[in-house]
């Protein structure tokens, strides 16, 4: 049931995917280039044993990669089902119908996944026409990486939902949750330069736990241990997520 | 509506893609009982508030069933609960022999739904609402394209088909979420305030679609606060008011138990209204009621009523004597004018 109501989005993104796919290209291009290449000569200049011994490009290259899903689960989250449920009623043709609230809800996750996977394709063939990558190993980030988006979209999508007057928290969001997660979960400089009191909050974001494993991978130095955990914090979020996404479709839809 | 053995008790809709079997086909026949939708004492609460206070009523296959009653009612709350997307907060709800809340998906999927609001997706084309809306009911892209076709002819939007949905006026909105409401070939259509906020003369063209799906038989529920709307679309309907049922019958049956055959409006000046309420009241009359601008008498002859008012020296500055309609019976009822909510 739940594939009739990604079926739903897919119409839609019919529509608007040429320019989705400008845009899935666009950033990945302008980073690297600017972040990755321009900047990154600089840090070069000077010793990069904190980055352990790679090029800045090299670094920052998964770290961003990582960044992006995070971007797409928030962005596909939380306006597009806000829309759906307060602007265009949409979801409330779709809950007339036989679909479930989770049905609805899942279907959107779907839609969510379905994005992640062609913008970390996009990147990760950018990541190697730039020359970013050091081991065939990844591969292996375009799974980690939709998975990181995931472990945002669905916890938002269930969040999203439940707003019933405004779309004001979702500004928060992206400043103090977004911006802060982008700057500080390793994607730019190694958490190891951060002081030491702060770093544990890193560490609890899923934000740093897809940048670190699709980084390892990238540069080839990950490890069986180290991997397993990371992907299974994410899929422990994913999996709240959804039983979260589940409860508020419900009580929003069925009321 | 698409029933392939053609039973005397569903004859619905020979125009609208009657050559396809619809989810109704499948279960539909001679033994099937006659009443579609059974409520008693149900009752939906949210918090603190009652928004349906007890309300008892049977629906049966064929007819236009009507809520009347102002807004706040309670109308809208059981509608939702009709349709599978409100949960009872007590008494009892069976619809086509199902539970709601347990059978939700199997209920709606034999329903067709036009919301109060608009829930179209004003971004798609008028084609593309269908496709959607038909795909979650998991109909064939091909059953949906040839249903849509006849459906957007029922509605009179086969121009329309290919264009975006957001520059539609009012009117054609409403009449495309009755094509939606369609795709699924429903059995029962429940239709909540279809009329409101449009122009009168796109209302009209809404009833006139909605008298033709009642004429091939389509079992209708609807709820409004137009007493013509009601008048015109219902066989049966009940009156509603804060969150109870104050009556139940035809549109004519309630007239004839709550109201007289004639009334006679009177308006005065303004500076003479009260003076000539009370003369008024020695008038013989089946009852008065004094309104803010204007004073109604009940009776069986509204000549020889106005005859009698002229009889204790009143000329009002307008008079007219016509039929009773919902809106007396409603008035007498509750006190109140529909509109008043």
């Amino acid at each position: 049931m739940a594939v009739r109501a990604l079926e739903s989005w897919l119409i839609n993104y019919r529509r608007t995917w040429r320019g989705s796919i400008y845009s899935s290209v666009l950033n990945p291009v302008l980073y690297l280039g600017a972040m990755g290449l321009a900047l990154g000569k600089l840090v070069d200049q000077h010793a990069t044993t904190n980055l352990g011994g790679v090029s800045y490009l090299a670094f920052l290259a998964p770290g961003l990669m990582a960044a992006s899903a995070m971007q797409t689960g928030v962005d596909e989250s939380l306006y597009p089902v806000y829309t759906a449920v307060k602007w265009q009623k949409t979801y409330m043709a779709a809950a007339a119908t036989p679909l479930r609230p989770g049905d609805i809800y899942r279907g959107h996750i779907l839609f969510t996944l379905l994005r992640l996977t062609m913008n970390m394709t996009i990147f990760l063939a950018i990541m190697a026409a730039f020359g970013a990558i050091k081991s065939a190993l990844a591969v292996a980030c375009l799974p980690v990486a939709v998975l990181t988006g995931l472990s945002f979209a669905t916890p938002l999508d269930a969040f999203a939902v439940t707003q019933q007057k405004t779309d004001q928290a979702f500004a928060l969001i992206f400043r103090f949750g977004m911006i802060p997660l982008f700057l500080f979960s390793g994607t730019f400089f190694p958490i190891s330069q951060l002081p030491a009191w702060i770093r544990p909050v890193a560490y609890a974001t899923p934000l740093w736990h897809g940048v670190a494993l699709c980084r390892a991978l990238s540069l080839g130095t990950a490890d069986v241990t180290g991997a397993l955990g990371h992907i299974g914090y994410l899929l422990v979020i994913v999996a709240l997520g959804l039983i979260a996404g589940q409860r508020t479709y419900r009580r929003r839809l069925h009321v | 509506m698409a029933c392939p053995s053609g039973q005397a008790n569903h004859p619905a809709g020979p125009d609208i893609h009657s050559e396809l079997t619809g989810p109704a086909g499948s279960v539909a026949g001679v033994s099937e009982p006659e009443i579609l939708i059974r409520a008693h004492d149900l009752t939906k609460r949210f918090g603190d508030f009652v928004a349906v206070d007890g309300i008892s009523f049977e629906l049966r296959r064929g007819e236009a069933f009507g809520f009347l009653g102002p807004n706040g009612a309670g109308k809208s709350s059981t509608m939702r609960m009709i349709g599978c997307v409100s949960p009872p907060s007590g008494g009892e709800l069976t619809i086509l022999g199902m539970d709601p809340v347990a059978d939700g998906p199997a209920i709606r999927a034999r329903l067709g739904v036009v919301p109060q609001e608009d829930t179209l997706d004003v971004e798609l084309t008028v084609r593309e609402n269908l496709l959607v809306y038909g795909r979650y009911f998991g109909l064939p892209r091909a059953v949906i394209a040839e249903r849509t076709s006849s459906l957007l002819d029922f509605v009179q939007l086969a121009e329309r088909a290919g264009d975006q949905v957001e520059p539609l006026s009012g009117g054609m909105k409403r009449r495309l979420t009755i094509a939606r409401s369609l795709i699924n070939d429903p059995e029962i259509l429940l239709l909540d305030e279809p009329t409101t906020g449009l122009d009168p003369q796109a209302r009209h063209v809404v009833w006139d679609r909605l008298f033709r799906l009642k004429q091939q038989g389509v079992t209708l529920v609807l709820t409004t606060h137009y007493m013509d709307e009601a008048e015109q679309l219902c066989d049966r309907l009940v009156v509603m008011d804060r969150g109870r049922i104050a009556a139940e019958g035809s549109p004519r049956d309630l007239i004839e138990r709550y109201s007289t055959r004639e009334v006679l409006e009177l308006r005065f000046a303004v500076s003479d209204h009260e003076l000539a309420a009370d003369k008024v009241a020695q008038i013989p009359a089946n009852r008065t009621e004094v309104l803010a601008d204007r004073i109604l008498l009940y009776v069986d002859n509204g000549d020889a009523a106005m005859a009698a008012v002229r009889g204790v020296g009143l000329e009002p500055i307008t008079s007219l004597v016509r039929r009773s309609t919902l809106e007396d019976v409603f008035l007498r009822l509750t006190g109140r004018r529909l509109e008043d909510g």
